[in-house]
């Protein structure tokens, strides 16, 4: 008889339950993905129940809360708190966001934070990004200049208008909830670049003063690299901060048509 | 002690860090020739640089009001209050230009003039002609600059092909027997395996211990860890008692809204709606030193003119601004305010308060970023095999008062001076002397005790406490009261640490270690300033003492040098400051009386 099993680690088992501290009023329960992998165990769901009166606005906030006071062993990542370091990057309440821009009260039910989907986990929340970091630095995000430097005293002219095509593209904090809401991406993401870096890559694209387009366009026209990407828009709509991968994605396309 | 499995590496140079003085170090060391590795906790692109907003301060003139590096310098002497070293300034003020100018040939997005120049505005304490008129010296990228800055620094990292140790936590350094360090001890947090980095020079780029304080705009990784570090190897800190508060920390949260903001033309007031600041700062207003500023909102809340249902904040107004320019130059801070205070920056002002933000103390140096080890006879002695550089160092350029927009310009500067400094004193693939039998062992054996504390204090309770005794007895305005009091409460908070417990033993990603590691760095860091700050009996920059309200030259023109053993007991040593520049292009700016 043929045999079925799971993949490791993909059956999550209901975990323990941290009720809230007697006499609180306004109480919120946070479940919360636990995977230790020391444990040798199946992951689990833990819930902390908080009393929201005594908690800051953030679902970060709450994570702090909860680590500080209920259970020192959560784990996750976290800098910054005010949404640029790109750290806190997790899955609340279905969506891929950033926890420390996350207002609690935005989420009716329980609240319930997984780990980015489809990234190895190390351990609770926190995912293992090695490869959208070494795809990152496979399209040589830096810029590549032919002409030669000019003097040590003075800078490079681009006009306003030619600065502002970088709008909305070099804000990226790297967090990577784009690219881990895509479909193409989960299937493809060894070959499939992804979202976020093709923002990157089109931020050198655009960006006046780089004068390597035609070779970078030559290294992403590939079946996969780039062209895994079918407009689904996920990454767009996910984005905490309010970028827009899918429109980058659909300009390096235009381009390669137009040199077609 | 169970044992650890020990994996050994052997480079030129090794940088703990990778904020924006990391990474130009890491960088620029790399393209010298010399075996470079980063270890950093945190992945580069999410370092504390890049929470910088408003700008870096070069004076390139773009604006064409006749800037120059020596205004440039004389705003930075006298924001310092003249406990800055003058020739750590003239280096910093005069490479601010090939500094910043590399900056944009690395590719940072800076904004730009109509001609297509690097676009610059207003900053508090920045002037042209030696304090008659504000000068327009920030080098901006929107109100985003760090970000700018510190992803171009790890894209020209990536140029370099540097090798990183990514989420790898420094421990302790490695000293030999004759006091110089030979390289550091770092913990992999994904596989729990311990590291022996073995280096000629050792830099440590590990940012500022804002979060001593239970209110600040720091990020959470701000910990103090290379001060810690350096405290456990038995050298010295310098100048902690000066903690820069911000005069524009978010009322509640402690995020930042950038000096920038009243750059383009923002303003505070007070509960009677008044711009109280053209009371206390007539001619530069709004746009005083930030010690100046923040003092004059702590006077107004105290004298019962605060805002809000407590009166205990202002309000700082971009109302009045054209949206457009609001979109174009504050767009990061509008979002901001948005999402922390719940105000639309169009429509309504922003409720701030002094916030802890910078810290001017730390590990000294000379300008060759060379870490000193100071004695009574030679006050500028160097610990052999370590340097020092960003807002973990003390350079000091920035003594008891930092300018804004010259911090990220700091750890340009000076990560570059690093550079170049290592080349000169490491010779590439230069043989190592044999490491100290025990080497790494202190650290080994401080990690493994922590792991398995089973005291009955969480890491949490005690960050608490320490936080709440800073903040109340080292805060705007402190008094000899208040700061023997605080003394005491942070020793009685740091003799807690023994008691401390930690319920994850494992060795994977283990954050529950990780937090007590770093309370114990903070510790030390938070003892030595609220006890340097009882010391000071006088009032200079970020330093204001009720009972001592004026500057003492005479006797108080001298950085704070001072050790802490393991018992949290200290010593202390003065050392002048430099009142000398480097070339003769240049004046000392002598001492005056500071006006704005
Ligand atoms: C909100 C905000 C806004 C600011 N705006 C401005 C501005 O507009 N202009 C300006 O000039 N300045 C500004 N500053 C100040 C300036 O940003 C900082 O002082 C500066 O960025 C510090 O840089 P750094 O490289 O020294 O350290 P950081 O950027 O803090 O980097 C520290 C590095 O050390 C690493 N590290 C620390 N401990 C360890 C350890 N134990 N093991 C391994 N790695 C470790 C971290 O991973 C990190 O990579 C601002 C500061 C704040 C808080
Ligand atoms: S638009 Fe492209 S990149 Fe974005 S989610 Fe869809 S497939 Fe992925
Ligand atoms: S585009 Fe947005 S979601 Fe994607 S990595 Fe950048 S900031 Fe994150
Ligand atoms: S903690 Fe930095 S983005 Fe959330």
């Amino acid at each position: 008889m043929a045999e079925f099993s799971l993949p490791a680690n993909s059956k999550v088992k209901i975990g323990n339950t941290h009720k809230a501290p007697e006499g609180a009023k306004r109480v919120k329960a946070f479940k919360i993905y636990r995977y230790d992998p020391d444990s040798g165990q199946n992951p689990r769901v833990d819930t902390y129940e908080i009393d929201l009166d005594e908690c800051g606005p953030m679902v970060l906030d709450a994570l702090i809360k909860i680590k500080n006071e209920v259970d020192t062993t959560v784990t996750f990542r976290r800098s910054c708190r005010e949404g640029i370091c790109g750290s806190c990057a997790m899955n609340i309440d279905g969506t891929n966001t950033l926890a420390c821009l996350k207002s609690i009260d935005e989420v009716k039910d329980d609240v319930k934070i997984y780990p980015l989907p489809h990234m190895p986990v190390v351990k609770d929340l926190v995912p293992d990004l090695t490869r959208p970091y070494a795809q990152l630095a496979s399209i040589e995000p830096w810029l590549k200049t032919k002409s030669p430097l000019p003097p040590t005293d003075e800078e490079r002219r681009q006009s306003p208008e030619e600065r502002e095509k970088l709008d909305g593209l070099w804000e990226c904090v790297l967090c990577f909830c784009c690219s881990t809401s895509c479909p193409s991406y989960w299937w493809n993401g060894d070959r499939y670049l992804g979202p976020a870096i093709l923002l990157q890559a089109y931020r050198w694209i655009a960006d006046s003063r780089d004068e390597y387009t035609g070779e970078r366009l030559d290294q992403l026209e590939d079946p996969f690299r780039l062209y895994r990407c079918h407009t689904i828009m996920n990454c767009t709509k996910t984005c905490p901060k309010g970028l827009n991968p899918a429109k980058a994605i659909g300009e390096i396309k235009k381009l390669m048509v137009q040199r077609m | 002690m169970e044992s650890y499995e020990i994996i050994d590496h052997t480079y030129d140079v090794v940088v703990v860090g990778a904020g924006g003085a990391g990474l130009r170090a890491t960088f620029g060391m790399a393209q010298e020739g010399l075996k470079t590795a980063c270890i950093t906790k945190v992945f580069p692109t999410r370092s504390h640089t890049v929470a910088a907003q408003g700008g870096v301060g070069a004076a390139l003139d773009n604006m064409g009001e006749g800037d120059n590096w020596k205004f440039h310098m004389y705003d930075t002497v006298k924001g310092s209050d003249w406990l800055g070293d003058q020739d750590a300034i003239e280096y910093m003020c005069r490479n601010a230009i090939p500094s910043i100018i590399e900056l944009e040939h690395f590719g940072v997005p800076f904004s730009r003039t109509e001609e297509g120049k690097i676009y610059q505005r207003p900053f508090g304490g920045h002037t042209l002609d030696f304090g008659k008129r504000m000068a327009k010296r920030a080098c901006a990228a929107a109100d985003r600059t760090g970000h700018a800055i510190l992803h171009t620094l790890y894209q020209q990292s990536l140029r370099a092909n540097a090798e990183f140790y990514i989420e790898y936590f420094a421990i302790d350094l490695i000293m030999d027997d004759e006091g110089a360090c030979r390289g550091v001890m770092a913990i992999d947090l994904a596989t729990g395996k311990i590291h022996r980095f073995r280096a000629h020079q050792t830099v440590l780029a590990t940012g500022g211990y804002g979060r001593a304080y239970f209110s600040c705009t720091s990020a959470h990784t701000c910990t103090g860890d290379g001060g810690g570090m350096v405290v456990r190897a038995g050298l010295p800190m310098q100048d902690l008692e000066f903690v820069q508060f911000h005069p524009t920390g978010i009322y509640g949260s402690g995020c930042l809204i950038t000096e920038g903001a009243r750059g383009e033309g923002g303003y505070l007031t007070n509960s009677e709606g008044e711009r109280f600041m053209e009371r206390y700062a007539p001619t530069a207003k709004d746009l005083a030193s930030r010690d100046v500023v923040s003092r004059a909102m702590t006077i107004e809340i105290n004298e019962g003119r605060g805002v809000g249902a407590q009166k205990d904040h202002i309000f700082l107004h971009l109302e009045h601004l054209d949206p457009d320019v609001l979109a174009l130059r504050l767009p990061g801070i509008s979002e901001t305010a948005k999402i922390f205070a719940g105000v639309d920056v169009t429509k309504e002002p922003i409720p701030v308060l002094p916030t802890v933000h910078y810290n001017m103390g730390g590990i000294p140096t000379n300008y060759h970023g060379e870490v000193l080890s100071p004695t009574k006879d030679d006050p500028d002695r160097v610990c052999p095999g370590l340097m020092a550089i960003g807002e973990a160092a003390c350079v000091s350029v920035h003594g008891a008062n930092r300018l804004g927009t010259n911090s990220l310009l700091d750890i340009v500067v000076f990560g570059r001076a690093a550079a170049f400094r290592a080349k000169e004193t490491v010779r590439p693939g230069e043989p190592h002397k044999p490491l100290p039998s025990d080497a790494g062992e202190f650290a080994i054996a401080r990690l493994d005790k922590m792991r398995h504390a089973k005291g009955g204090t969480k890491t949490a309770e005690i960050r608490l406490d320490m936080q709440r005794a800073m903040q109340q007895h080292a805060a705007v305005f402190r008094t000899t009261e208040l700061m023997q009091e605080g003394v005491k409460k942070i020793q009685d908070v740091a003799g807690a640490l023994p008691d401390i417990g930690i319920a994850d033993r494992s060795l994977i990603w283990n954050s529950d270690l990780v937090e007590a590691l770093e309370l114990e760095n903070l510790m030390t860091q938070a003892v030595i300033t609220l006890t340097s700050a009882d010391l000071r009996h006088e009032s200079r920059g970020a330093h204001a003492h009720e009972d001592h309200p004026d500057r003492d030259d005479e006797n108080w023109m001298k950085h704070t040098v001072m050790w802490l053993d393991d018992k949290y007991k200290h010593k202390v040593m003065y050392r002048d400051v430099h009142m000398y520049t480097l070339s003769n292009e240049v004046e000392v700016v002598p001492p005056v009386a500071r006006v704005y």
